[in-house]
């Protein structure tokens, strides 16, 4: 669940406020967003796919708070890991994030042929 | 274009388009899109975000891509046919190929379509979050108004049944009017014509994404009078790592299973028998895996296949290739089921006039059939349904224009919610947080939903009714409250239909296990229809599914809803 909104990170856009399916955040135009609604947060992770500051942070657990480390947080790779990972925002010129989704079907294949599945998935 | 009339009714705020879509997954978007190519003015609501909400947008999706090559196209009907419990019609699956081979290429430009080591073009799979932005900018480029944070609440309808529009809450300000909405400003929305694309339901499973797909589209068509169909076919579960929501279950495909003694799971070659072994393995639990069989080539290129799939492990500090984590199956219900709301046209029209599905909301049984159409059926499902249902909605609000039959006087029109909006008895206090978990506490559970049995159903049946008795007696909340209050009630209903119609199949059939009847019995090689919301039913039906060259709205005089393909035994 959504558990950090980095205040100098955040520019106040209110992209997370808008993009977030579940209505997590209030906002206000430049104001940083308020958490307001976390019980709502679906562990999704579009709002820090969205976030062009990688200033937030969602934890992986999805039944309940979980008590982050904001010094460590800073210093880990996961603060903007999805964002880069997709070539969203600076990393979209970047080869070695390009969109490798249609490996899908050629990785159901290696596991179909391992496995001796009858039929394709 | 659409404008707010700014008139106080009901409403704090009243608009007025041809065409209102429901929904802002896939299937809403190729709906709005198609209804504003065909010349129709649309406004898209959404209850979260348009290329955010949903089940694709948070994910990625193969599609059922299938080249004009009547070989290959062949091929794909005949599999489906053969592992579809002879539900699927193959009219309706060459359509459906047909229609998404040539919907797909609007992507182009807006959506980059990768390409493979040889420099070929590849269509056949579409990353998530990417797609959602891609139809966004195409909704938007066509002219459609979009409401994002808008949930819809409930139908409108005009003194003959058909249907008027929707009435909502904006849950956010909605910038562009001279006076900003503000959160839980109520509106409402008169068009000739309503496409309801809200999904399917997975009751809040925690399933990637599906917490706003609470059936509220199913609710409210069964409302205004429509049928559902196929929600027995609705017990699909999803593999994720324990307490997280990533349903990315490829990758289980590669796993080494052990149950909590460390003993390793002997699991079968065929994806049918091997996902029933792992449901009985969570049922005794905890289940534990590594992905240890991963070729180290796959390992290497996850985060740019599924760049989500490794966040859980990251951020809990876990190797999924060498450490034991532990996992669950999430449920599915509607979603990657196959039950919904029963098409009566060619162009995705209901049973009522006026009243379109696109998309998971609909019943996919003709083209799936009794087993999950995965994603890459239900996304060209999506795709296809939708482009069908804009087409069919622009055309009848263009017919019902031109009867002025359109309304923009809230006068004309009657509002159709009931359960959570309009309590029949006392308005009293419910915790709608423990309403929900109640629900789910019937619907979740394998040992329930997953593995079958009349006698389970009954008990959970019993459940289900007592909360349906306290949702829509004395349930309505105000402001916000409000769609939670609908929600609740949808879901409440969406798991009596499931149930009612799990218990009326009594064999086992595709998803649909009942531990009690284990065989098919050919004389339930049939469709079931579904419905009720004081009194749920059930009841097999053979009903045309009706198809081109029947152009069933051609020549509907709005006058005559009576000429309408009504379907045998709908009311109940």
């Amino acid at each position: 669940m959504i558990e950090v909104v980095l205040s100098d990170r955040c520019t106040g856009c209110n992209r997370c406020v808008e993009v977030c399916p579940t209505n997590v955040f209030d906002g206000a135009r430049n104001v940083i967003p308020v958490i307001a609604r976390h019980d709502d947060c679906q562990t999704c992770f579009m709002c820090e796919l969205y976030c062009p500051t990688d200033a937030l942070y969602v934890a992986p657990h999805c039944d309940g708070t979980t008590e982050v480390d904001v010094e460590a947080l800073v210093k880990s790779p996961d603060l903007g890991r999805y964002r880069r990972d997709s070539g969203w925002g600076r990393w979209r010129h970047e080869d070695d994030h390009d969109n490798e989704s249609w490996r899908m079907t050629e990785i159901f294949a290696v596991a179909r042929e391992m496995l001796g599945a009858p039929e394709p998935f | 274009m659409t404008r707010a009339t700014g008139r106080q009714d009901q409403a704090e705020r009243s608009y007025s388009a041809d065409v209102v879509v429901v929904g802002g997954g896939p299937a809403g978007a190729w709906t709005a899109i198609a209804a504003a190519r065909s010349g129709a003015e649309v406004i898209l609501v959404d209850k979260g975000y348009l290329g955010s909400s949903g089940v694709t947008a948070t994910a990625g999706t193969n599609l059922w891509l299938i080249p004009p090559d009547d070989e290959l196209r062949d091929e794909a009907m005949d599999r489906r046919e053969r592992i579809g419990g002879g539900l699927v019609d193959r009219g309706w699956m060459r359509r459906l190929i047909e229609q998404t081979w040539e919907t797909l290429p609007q992507l182009r430009g807006v959506y980059a379509f990768p390409s493979d080591d040889d420099g070929v073009e590849r269509r056949h799979s579409l990353r998530g979050p990417e797609y959602g932005r891609a139809f966004r900018r195409l909704v938007v480029r066509a002219g459609v108004r979009v409401l994002d944070h808008s949930p819809a609440l409930e139908l409108l309808a005009h003194s003959d049944g058909s249907i008027a529009g929707i009435a909502g809450v904006h849950r956010q300000p909605i910038t562009g009017f001279p006076d900003a909405t503000s959160p839980g400003m109520s509106y409402s929305i008169h068009t000739g014509a309503v496409v309801l694309a809200t999904g399917g339901c997975a009751f809040k499973s925690h399933l990637l994404g599906c917490h706003t797909d609470t059936g509220d589209g199913h609710l409210m068509a069964h409302e205004a009078g429509a049928e559902l169909s196929g929600m027995e076919l609705s017990c699909y579960y999803t593999l994720a790592p324990a307490r997280s929501t990533m349903t990315r279950s490829m990758s289980y495909l590669f796993g080494t299973f052990f149950d909590s003694d460390g003993n390793e799971l002997q699991l079968s070659p065929d994806p049918a028998v091997r996902n029933e072994q792992i449901a009985r393995a969570v049922v005794a639990g905890p289940l534990y895996t590594r992905l240890d069989k991963m070729p180290h080539e796959v390992r290497d290129r996850m985060r740019s296949v599924q760049p989500n799939f490794m966040l859980p492990f990251d951020r809990a500090g876990i190797n999924p290739y060498s450490d034991l984590f532990e996992v669950t199956l999430r449920p599915e219900g509607t979603i990657r089921g196959v039950g919904g709301l029963r098409i009566a046209t060619d162009e995705c029209m209901t049973s009522i006039p006026g009243l379109f599905v696109a998309g998971d909301v609909a019943s996919r049984e003709l083209v799936a059939g009794a087993v999950s159409g995965g994603g890459s059926v239900n996304s060209a499902w999506a795709m296809s349904s939708g482009t069908w249902a804009g087409r069919g909605a622009a055309r009848y609000a263009r017919s019902a224009g031109r009867s002025g039959k359109r309304s923009t006087a809230p006068g004309d029109t009657r509002p159709l919610g009931q359960a959570g909006l309009r309590p029949s008895d006392s308005v009293e206090h419910v915790d709608l947080r423990s309403l929900v978990r109640a629900v789910q506490a019937e619907v979740h559970p394998l040992e329930k939903n997953y593995f079958r049995t009349e006698t389970t159903m009954r008990r959970a049946l019993a459940e289900l009714d007592d909360l349906w008795a306290m949702v829509s007696r004395h349930v309505r909340g105000s402001g916000l409250d409000l769609v939670r209050g609908r929600e609740a009630a949808a879901m409440v209903a969406h798991g009596r239909w499931t149930y009612t119609a799990a218990c009326a199949r009594v064999e086992s059939r595709g998803m649909h296990r009942r531990v009690d009847a284990p065989t098919s019995d050919p004389a339930y090689a049939r469709r079931l229809a579904a419905g009720g919301l004081d009194k749920p039913w059930a009841a097999f039906q053979d009903v045309p599914t009706p198809l081109a060259p029947l152009r069933v709205i051609d020549g509907l005089t709005p006058d005559s809803p009576a000429d309408m393909p009504v379907l045998e035994g709908q009311s109940s």
